[in-house]
């Protein structure tokens, strides 16, 4: 357990040595930003969002979290491609592995890494959600319910991304590889709901990560939600140190 | 120390270490000899368990490499070929985060990682362990890569191509760094050239095409070379034959080969091993009223013998 925090902390600070998490923080929150202040109009999408914070809107971050949710689904692997990648690209995976850690060490170590950048994230939106406190009243089980749907589904997303990159050594494809996996739980599987038999759908619908988080976004504690996140990122984290042993086997 | 038996590695369909056994004393140093692609960092990856052979055994101090992986990857030093490094990080930096993955607690840690700097020269500029490691140059890359190997004072130290890319003077140094690791440490290194290892290392084993064709000390190793011992000699005042007959009869002689090199007459005397026939064959040449031009005793260098032996190996393939 020592050694995973220690393998999170270089991550951790990796991040910070490179200007990529400052790119995909800027990102990110001129992302939220935008649609807090002025909202999101894509008529030939038909996506409408008014402005989250306006007079006699309901005092919530609810609506930005709802965006966030596909948002993330894209910024989260750019945030993981590298974890896995860079370490097979620069065959510093070799000192890694031969250094007395087990895979499932690295890859928890990555995981919680990766994790706690995306806290940081997650944080930083608190400017917005004070600026919903001073200027509203703002239903506090609601906020606390969507910041925890929120946590959830950024380790799913990060657990999803973890996995990409351990599948090749081009940070490029690995974040591709994520967005694609993403977007399927995600946007993907409402097609596949159209498409398969009737008698299938539901079970397929139950798949979708939005739907466990819209729950959670409207101030819904649900355990099946809380059950499915959790289970979605041990599963990811388990085939990830799968395919890194697998490395010894090809 | 070490003890690898019939040691064999499939990449896919490609056969890159083919049945290979050997066995290392401790306190020892070692060098694996070959040609580019023969096998050597594949090896040296089985036994640092990087990843683990198709079939065989290999032993560490007792240890399995594929099933007691941890202890052996807790008491070994390893430093690939190429030496990668986390470009981002600071000397110190880095050093500090592999001493504590090799679960050093933190007084421990600082100690270790001055002890290694200074062993490793890293002491010197003064700045040099705060400086970023993508701004080091080769040699100095180098050098942390090996700190980094001696952070927990292993039993073994595994280096792959450790002087590969260096200049003159840090090859040098990179040299009398290892000789002086040796005293204390077993040390296996890999290397495509042999006067490097031939220097540096008690013992040889020279692989060619995933298997090994020569292993031993390098005097072992230059006697099978010469094997029985040759003169050649040039001289005229006879005919060939006859000439070659009467050196036949010289006592210790046990085939001799006539051939022409202008108006004289070149034989090559081969004796028993490790005589020297030069005398024998001088007063022969004086008895006979011959005229001699040439007379040498030729014992093959250990750079012949390289070549050939993995040029035999890898045109036989």
């Amino acid at each position: 357990m020592r050694k995973v925090l220690i393998l999170a902390k270089r991550e951790l600070s990796a991040y910070f040595y490179s200007p990529m998490a400052y790119v995909i923080a800027a990102l990110f929150l001129l992302m939220v930003g935008v649609i807090f202040l002025w909202g999101v109009r894509v008529p030939f999408l038909k996506i409408e969002l008014e402005p989250v914070f306006r007079s006699g809107a309901e005092s919530t971050l609810r609506p930005l979290f709802d965006v966030l949710a596909y948002g993330l689904a894209v910024v989260v692997p750019l945030l993981t491609m590298r974890l896995v990648a860079e370490e097979f690209r620069s065959g510093t995976i070799e000192t890694l592995m031969t250094a007395p850690v087990t895979d499932a060490a690295v890859i928890l170590g990555k995981f919680l890494g990766a994790f706690v950048m995306y806290l940081f994230l997650l944080v930083a939106t608190g400017i917005f959600f004070t600026l919903v406190v001073v200027f509203g009243k703002p239903d506090w089980g609601v906020a606390g319910m969507g910041y925890l749907g929120m946590v959830l589904l950024g380790g799913a997303y990060i657990s999803v991304g973890l996995f990409a990159s351990t599948l090749t050594r081009h940070q490029l494809v690995a974040g591709l590889i994520g967005i694609a996996i993403l977007a399927f739980f995600t946007s993907g599987l409402y097609l596949v709901v159209l498409t398969v038999p009737a008698e299938y759908a539901q079970s397929v619908a139950k798949l979708n990560m939005i739907t466990y988080f819209a729950d959670f976004s409207r101030g819904v504690f649900d355990t099946r939600g809380l059950v499915f996140f959790l289970t979605v990122t041990a599963f990811f984290l388990f085939i990830s140190v799968k395919v890194l042993e697998s490395r010894r086997w090809r | 120390m070490i003890d690898v038996k019939h040691l064999t590695k499939y990449y896919g369909r490609t056969l890159a270490v083919d049945d290979i056994s050997f066995h290392i004393d401790a306190g020892s140093v070692v060098g694996f000899l070959g040609p580019n692609g023969a096998g050597k960092s594949t090896t040296l990856r089985i036994l640092t368990c990087f990843m683990p052979a198709t079939s065989g055994s290999a032993t560490i101090a007792g240890y399995d490499v594929f099933k007691q992986s941890l202890q052996i990857r807790g008491m070994v030093g390893y430093m690939p070929e190429n030496v990668p490094l986390y470009p981002e990080m600071r000397v110190r930096e880095y050093l500090m985060f592999r001493a504590a993955l090799r679960g050093m607690k933190s007084k421990q840690r600082s100690l270790a990682v001055d002890r290694a700097a200074e062993k490793c020269w890293l002491v010197k500029p003064e700045d040099m362990m705060r400086r970023r490691i993508d701004q080091l140059s080769r040699g100095y890359r180098q050098r942390v890569g090996l700190a980094d190997c001696l952070l927990h004072d292993p039993k073994v130290l595994v280096l792959d191509e450790p002087t590969i890319g260096l200049d003159p003077a840090q090859v040098r140094e990179m040299r009398n760094l290892i000789r002086s690791l040796g005293e204390e440490h077993t040390v296996i290194l890999s290397s495509h050239i042999l006067a490097e290892v031939e220097q540096l290392c008690g013992k040889l084993i020279i692989i060619s095409g995933g298997k090994i064709v020569a292993q031993g000390t390098p005097d072992e190793l230059r006697r099978q070379v010469s094997g029985p011992s040759r003169v050649i000699v040039e001289l005229r005042g006879g005919q060939a034959e006859q000439m070659a007959k009467a050196v036949a009869d010289v006592d210790g002689v046990r085939d001799v080969q006539h051939s022409r090199a202008g108006n004289w007459t070149r034989l090559t005397v081969q004796g028993a091993e490790d005589a020297d026939l030069r005398q024998d064959v001088a007063d022969l040449v004086a008895a006979k009223g011959y005229h001699l031009r040439e007379l040498r005793r030729e014992i093959g260098s250990l750079e012949d013998f390289f070549v050939q032996m993995t040029y035999e190996q890898i045109t036989r393939d």
